[in-house]
């Protein structure tokens, strides 16, 4: 296992420099420019090219690249276009509350969704089973907004239960926090919910069908531990793989809940930043997305071994 | 027995005492959902509207705006100009602070001037006048010209890229390098480690600031902070920032969606009304340099299209909030006046053809048309403007974009007959009122063809640039709606943009917020919270 996670920690550096490269490139080969955005509707073309050179933006493209690289092998990822704050500091101001819904909404997801999904398999045909499913599919095809929407209009604004928008951390107010991310979660979590109870479904369906099952059933164990203890184990697999893609899909999939809900978090800063082309925002947020994406991916390899004692690298 | 009484009835009396001085000391916060995101803090670095309005909280200035968009003093306690309308003596006001507690002083003023003047075009116009600006001493300084310039405390009191007085070390920065360092001698400071870019910006009542006496009239007047904090909730999703406004999570939203109004009008507790009488303007701009727009015919032939009417329906769809007006200064403005447009008033799509086909326009080759699809208002006015040309015949390359790559494209003076995918012929946007309610200060309308010192478009016109110059030599209200007249004259021959209508932008804001003050945006001083 010591081997795997340092061949994987080496593999991260090259995953990172290549995605420093591809992002940088995209980045600056895409139209649009951050010196018109910041001089405004009233500028002239002479004020861009200005504002253009006092950035450095002016320079060509292997000289602000090679600037980049050096500055971030140093640890700096550089200073907001717009803002002038470090990238680093703007980063870590967002990354609570993108943290706290992810984490929220995967623990949303797997105490709902694995449940579902394995009474969905247990009862397969029944109305049960039918109803999750068609939950799952409504899970799926309604936007991430619409339920927003409508979770805000009953429960925010008619019976005015928890607030419309904001987020509150949970070092300063606990409460705040869970009445704050409580909206966010559940419309971000509906999709994360049919996808995880669909996949469990599959698996145990698979899972209850082997001999030492029935066999388990034979010998007289109650459907509790029948369904959790040998079923669930054996087909855990593919569920913790979904869990951990749906992780990662999270981190990056948190813009439209953090921008209807007005939670400050790394999903609208990166959005932000795209649409008015704050290229060091972006190319350091995506860096360390790229960084934590390969850990994940790690993390999941390593529980795979945890939960199947027969897979081994 | 007695004694416990008088001794519980004194801890009782004691406690009230203290509940009502913990009240009396809680404090006050103004949360307000602002027009947009404050990305960038200094306001002469950027014409961002946003950081603008940063600048009216935390600095002050020399003159401001009243309601009636007359200049009056505000930083400046008495001012004289000679006879000769050369010299302009100005004295400043006794106890102006700054927020590190350091006197504001001629050098800072003078500083500050010079440094705004550099980025602005009443600025630029006036510096053209100037021949040096000394401090007399530390509260008075004088303006020396070489020749009169007539609009001097217009241009001083310029209500939307407005003349922040900053300190002398911080208004020596080369005005294209933003200062970071926010020390102002305005009513609020700006806390900058609470500010969160993209969702937070604070500012904390100023209690050594020094309001003039008067009350409060537009942007002038006495600005009293009566609230201890201002928020400013930046909320994207506009249905979340009006859910939050009627759910009182917010006090005010500076720019409800005009679809979502009739909704916050209905609500008991708030109030929906237009502060910014002037409003907004739909543009849109040729490109003056290429086929067929350089061409006067090609651009009659745009204004030919133009029924004001269908296009305020599409960028607003509310009445209410729409005016359909010719005049090139803005309608209900101090320059109103709508000659000389009246044969322009009603389209004519045949004549329109007409004019294009005699410009050399062909019919085949593509106009290309930028669309910025995340600007609504801005692409509803331009999607109008594509239907027509096609109605007419016209090939429309319509390109979508976000603003974004919009606003770098509109730069660029590539031939768009030879490179469409460089170029361009014709993009949409839109004007506050109040910038162009100035032949000084209406950017599109300067006509001097060099892509350095024009707006976007470049057009070339001797004339229009003749008669703004000679707008700075007028002195009374008499002279200059004579040169009025003869730009709109000129404006009709020469069409150097198309305006698509005149509409205003409401403010909301809870029935608990007393004394919001009529000035062009929504400003925080005066307002007093009740609950």
């Amino acid at each position: 296992m010591i081997a795997l996670i340092l061949k994987r920690l080496v593999a991260t550096a090259f995953v990172m420099a290549f995605v420093a490269f591809f992002v940088f490139g995209l980045l600056h080969l895409a139209p649009g420019d951050p010196a018109a955005v910041i001089a405004g509707d009233i500028a002239t073309k002479e004020d861009i090219e200005r504002i253009r050179a006092t950035l450095g933006l002016d320079l060509p493209f292997h000289t602000q690249f090679l600037n980049w690289l050096g500055a971030i092998m140093q640890g700096d990822l550089g200073t907001s276009i717009f803002s002038g704050r470090p990238v680093s500091e703007l980063i870590l101001q967002r990354v609570e509350p993108t943290l706290a819904l992810t984490t929220t909404t995967i623990l949303l997801s797997v105490v709902v969704a694995i449940p579902l999904g394995i009474a969905a398999a247990w009862r397969a045909g029944s109305w049960i089973d039918r109803t999750m499913m068609g939950f799952a599919v409504l899970g799926f095809s309604v936007p991430v907004f619409v339920f927003a929407y409508l979770l805000i209009m009953v429960f925010a604004a008619q019976l005015k239960l928890v607030p419309v928008m904001g987020y509150v951390s949970p070092f300063k107010d606990l409460g705040g926090f869970l009445r704050a991310i409580a909206l966010p979660t559940v419309a971000l979590g509906v999709t994360y919910v049919a996808l995880i109870a669909r996949i469990t479904r599959a698996s145990m369906l698979e899972a209850i069908n082997q001999d030492y099952i029935r066999t388990a059933h034979a010998k007289g164990l109650g459907i509790v531990p029948i369904l959790f203890r040998h079923a669930l184990r054996n087909a855990s697999v593919p569920i913790v793989t979904t869990v951990g893609i749906g992780i990662a899909l999270l981190i990056g999939g948190v813009v439209v809940t953090e921008s209807v809900f007005a939670i400050p978090g790394l999903g609208r800063l990166t959005a932000d930043s795209i649409l008015r082309r704050d290229y060091p925002i972006v190319q350091g947020v995506i860096l360390i997305f790229s960084g934590i994406y390969v850990l994940i991916n790690l993390t999941i390899d390593i529980i795979y071994i945890l939960v199947d004692p027969r897979i081994r690298y | 027995m007695r004694r416990a009484r008088m001794g519980v009835t004194a801890l009782l009396g004691a406690a009230a005492v203290f509940a009502s001085m913990s009240l009396a000391m809680a404090e006050t916060t103004l949360k307000v959902v602002p027009q947009a995101d404050l990305k960038n803090v200094d306001p002469v670095w950027t014409t961002a509207a946003i950081t603008q309005n940063h600048g009216y909280m935390v600095y002050d200035m020399l003159f401001s705006m009243d309601s009636k968009l007359q200049p009056q003093p505000q930083m400046v306690d008495s001012w004289k100009t000679s006879d000769d309308g050369l010299t302009w003596s100005f004295t400043l006001r006794d106890g102006l602070l700054f927020h590190d507690g350091s006197p504001v002083e001629s050098k800072d003023a003078i500083a500050s001037i010079k440094r705004w003047s550099v980025k602005r075009a009443d600025g630029q116009a006036l510096m053209t006048r100037v021949k040096e600006i000394v401090a007399v001493d530390a509260k008075t300084f004088e303006i020396r010209l070489e020749k009169p310039f007539g609009p001097m405390l217009s241009v001083l009191a310029n209500p939307t890229l407005p003349l922040p007085v900053m300190r002398e070390e911080e208004a020596q920065t080369d005005p294209n390098t933003q200062v970071t360092t926010i020390i102002g001698s305005g009513p609020f400071v700006f806390d900058d480690k609470a500010w969160v870019p993209g969702d937070r910006v604070v500012y904390r009542k100023f209690k050594d600031y020094k309001p003039r006496s008067e009350p409060v009239d537009g942007f002038s007047g006495g600005k009293v902070a009566k609230v201890d904090t201002v928020e400013w909730i930046y909320i994207p999703d506009t249905n979340t920032a009006t859910q939050a406004l009627m759910s009182g999570e917010v006090d005010a939203y500076e720019i409800p969606p005009l679809d979502l109004m009739p909704m916050l009008k209905a609500d008991p507790n708030i109030t929906v009304k237009v502060l910014d009488t002037l409003g907004k303007m739909g543009h849109i701009r040729p490109n003056h340099l290429y086929p067929p727009f350089n061409d006067v015919r090609a651009r009659q032939a745009l204004q030919l299209l133009v029924d004001q009417r269908e296009f305020l329906a599409a960028q607003v769809g509310n009445p209410e909030f729409e005016t359909v007006c010719y005049a090139v200064f803005m309608c209900n403005s101090a320059l109103e006046s709508e000659a000389h447009a009246e044969p322009w008033m009603k389209p004519n799509p045949e004549k329109a053809k007409e004019l294009l086909a005699a410009a050399g326009y062909n019919f085949k080759d593509p106009i290309v048309v930028m669309l910025p699809t995340d600007q609504q208002i801005i692409y509803n006015n331009i999607l109008v403007m594509v239907g027509k040309l096609k109605e007419i015949g016209v090939n429309v390359d319509a390109q979508a974009m976000d603003w974004s790559s919009l606003t770098s494209r509109r730069a660029k003076t590539d031939d768009p007959n030879t490179d469409p995918k460089v170029g361009w012929h014709i993009f949409p946007t839109w004007w506050t009122g109040v910038p162009m309610s100035s032949p000084l200060t209406n950017a599109p309308l300067v006509s001097t063809g060099d892509p350095k010192t024009a707006w976007f478009g470049w057009p070339k016109d001797d004339e229009i640039e003749r008669l703004r110059a000679a707008f700075m030599d007028a002195g009374t209200k008499e002279e200059q709606m004579k040169i009025v007249d003869a730009l709109q004259k000129r404006f009709y021959e020469f069409i150097p943009y198309l305006n698509t209508g005149q509409f205003v932008t409401p403010v909301a804001w809870r029935n608990t917020l007393k004394g919001v003050p009529n000035a062009l945006l929504f400003v925080a001083w005066n307002i007093e919270k009740t609950e």
